[in-house]
């Protein structure tokens, strides 16, 4: 009978353990997903909003939250409304020019572009546009550069000191040089990009061309030899060997320095844009700082959360990327 | 009557920062076709670096490896290797690392068809035909080792060399793959040079055991020749005298004749040479004086 009860109170707290458990390991990988994360904003949303009621500046208070929160809704309301003019201009346009060919049947009527002052969207979607640009043009040099170097001992050597003395180059020093280039060299009649887009795109492909030079040269030329081995005994190619082994085995190197790079491509391209004045958010930081209204640092407070939060994004995407191509999921990393 | 595969007067020597350092010294050795040929000797002492002169990975200093009359000087695929640690790719599933090898060497000789049916056959042969569509990361070491048998056994080599095959294996595991490649050995009858550590895998496999005396200069000590029938079943041989002779004869060989006694001979002789030279000093200086 004892027996009996004490394996019941056995298997009765055995349960009870396992359901606590279980609600208990439940709970921690909430507040270790959510819960932590969402304290840690709250903490520093608190700390922002103390901290900034000490800071007085030339332009009034430093922005807090609430500040930063009205800015972003204005923002947004000004967008909007530019939009709305926009499309105004082009239906009165449009009228216009119905009316006057249902007089004149001759007449050929003109499109005028519309020439607002573009929003913070608009330069948020310059940005976007400028930054992948670039990263695509120096990805479309720096790979298969890096892959000659890799199995080129000799191109290495000769090339390594070129690189390591060009990689540290800040883009403020570039820029000069890249915006003198530009207007001497593309001189058309019909341009079909901007100057300002062309100096900005370079200038980012410049400076983020290095870590995917380099991490291709190394994946590439780190290839294990139990692997350069068993295509030697396959008698291999110089082509496949090159296109079965060494690509694929420094796949999970190459996307380490693309993510590298995307990630330095953003930070150069807004402050080449602050500098060079070219239309994207750096213009728009800049022209906010010049501009130096109550609202002005509210905006930048703006500018700042959002290129922050597009910089995350961009990471992510290249990381979701890396993920899908690449065989060694040991080699990802955060 | 020609062999088919010698190793004559085969030396190499490594060049290192302090100086070349000679591995081997005069290794000969010849292997009829479709012998089983063990490689057994103490760690360091040099088998991996004659398996890789066979396989054309490595080049002697002198002397040299004659197949079928032609020397040896690159790999190629008639000389199939399986890695002690595998290598398979790890980005290509278990039919395609299978495919790449068939591939390479039946260009123009098979149809994709034939092809297709080859890999599967090959995989067949190591039980393997469940996994083939899995990664290397997503089977069991045991399975990587039997892919890396079925890519060297479906490239038809004339030579199969095989470097501590099972090496990383459970007992169990091991045993199992040592059944699985007498099974394909008696249908294939392959030419086959296999490094081991293990003294039952050397007898249970082997028509001839090769015993390779220490490093450095290492070169063949003695030659067993393994006179069991087959089919051999692992089970009935552990009590056959003749089987255990031929164990007792490798691990005399390993363990009285070649024992690896050099750390602690070493340091003895090293004390000893110490102790005199204490000894001698001031008798030396009294000279001078
Ligand atoms: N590429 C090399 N350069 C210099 N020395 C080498 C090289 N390869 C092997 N050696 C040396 O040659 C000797 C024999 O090496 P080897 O790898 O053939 O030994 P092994 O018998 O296969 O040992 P194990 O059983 O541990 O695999 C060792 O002393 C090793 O240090
Ligand atoms: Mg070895």
């Amino acid at each position: 009978m004892t027996s009996i009860r004490m394996t019941l109170a056995g298997v009765s707290s055995i349960a009870g353990v396992k359901s606590n458990d279980t609600l208990g390991s439940w709970f921690k990988r909430m507040l270790g997903t959510l819960g932590l994360p969402l304290l840690g904003l709250a903490v520093f949303l608190f700390i922002w909003q103390a901290g900034a009621k000490q800071i007085d500046t030339s332009l009034g208070q430093f922005p807090g939250p609430t500040q930063v929160y009205e800015q972003m809704s204005s923002l947004y309301a000004e967008h909007i409304s530019e939009r709305e003019r926009e499309a105004d201009f082009y239906q009165r346009q449009e009228a216009r020019n119905a009316e006057r060919v249902a007089k004149d049947p001759s007449y050929v009527p003109k499109i005028r572009e519309y020439t607002g002052k573009p929003t913070f969207f608009d330069q948020i979607g310059t940005s976007l546009v400028t930054v992948l640009a670039g990263f695509a043009i120096a990805a479309i040099i720096a790979i298969p550069l890096g892959i000659c170097i890799g199995l080129n001992a000799s191109l290495y050597a000769a090339l390594n000191p070129i690189i390591q003395l060009f990689k540290p180059v800040s883009p403020l020093a570039w820029l000069p040089l890249v915006t003198m280039v530009v207007s001497a060299a593309y001189v058309t009649d019909d341009p079909m990009f901007a100057k300002s887009f062309l100096t900005s795109l370079f200038t980012v492909a410049l400076c983020c061309l290095w870590p995917t030079l380099i991490n291709t040269a190394v994946g590439v030329s780190a290839v294990s030899q139990d692997l350069q081995n068993v295509s030697k005994v396959l008698r291999l190619s110089w082509m496949t060997h090159v296109v079965k082994i060494v690509l694929p085995s420094s796949v999970p190197m190459i996307f380490t320095g693309l993510r590298l790079s995307l990630g330095i491509a953003w930070m150069v391209l807004i402050a080449a844009e602050m500098l060079a004045q070219n239309p994207g958010l750096g213009k728009f930081v800049w022209d906010e700082f010049q501009n130096g209204s109550s609202d002005s640092l509210g905006r930048i407070m703006v500018a700042v959360l959002v290129i922050g939060l597009i910089g995350f994004l961009l990471d992510r995407i290249m990381l979701l990327l890396q993920r899908r191509v690449s065989w060694d999921k040991n080699a990802i990393t955060r | 009557m020609t062999k088919h595969l010698e190793l004559t007067g085969v030396s190499i020597e490594f060049p290192t920062p302090k100086g070349s350092f000679k591995a081997l010294d005069n290794v000969n050795l010849k292997i009829a076709r479709g012998e089983f040929v063990s490689l057994i000797g103490h760690s360091g002492c040099g088998k991996s670096t004659v398996l890789n002169i066979v396989a054309g990975l490595y080049q002697s200093t002198t002397g040299g490896v004659v197949l079928d009359g032609k020397e040896v000087n690159e790999p190629g695929p008639e000389r199939a290797v399986v890695f002690q640690n595998h290598s398979l790719l790890p980005w290509l599933t278990a039919y395609e690392n299978v495919e790449l090898a068939v591939k390479q060497v039946f260009k123009g000789k098979k149809s994709k068809a034939e092809m297709k049916a080859w890999i599967e056959h090959n995989l067949e042969l190591v039980h393997m035909t469940h996994a083939m569509h899995k990664r290397p990361d997503e089977i069991s070491g045991g399975m990587k080792q039997r892919v890396g048998i079925a890519r060297a056994l479906a490239m038809e080599p004339k030579v199969l060399l095989m470097d501590e095959p099972f090496g990383a294996l459970d007992a169990l595991t091991r045993a199992h793959l040592q059944d699985s490649l007498m099974e394909i050995q008696k249908d294939l009858n392959n030419t086959v040079i296999m490094i081991t550590h293990d003294v039952d895998e050397a007898v249970l496999l082997s028509d001839r055991i090769v015993m390779m005396t220490n490093g450095p200069a290492a070169t063949v000590g003695e030659i067993l020749d393994i006179e069991l029938e087959r089919p051999r079943n692992r089970i009935q041989l552990a009590d056959d005298a003749q089987y255990n002779h031929y164990r007792h004869e490798v691990l005399s060989f390993l363990y009285e004749k070649q024992r690896k006694v050099e750390d602690i001979g070493q340091h003895r002789s090293q004390k000893a040479a110490a102790d005199k030279a204490q000894e001698t000093a001031p008798a030396k200086k009294q000279a001078q004086a």
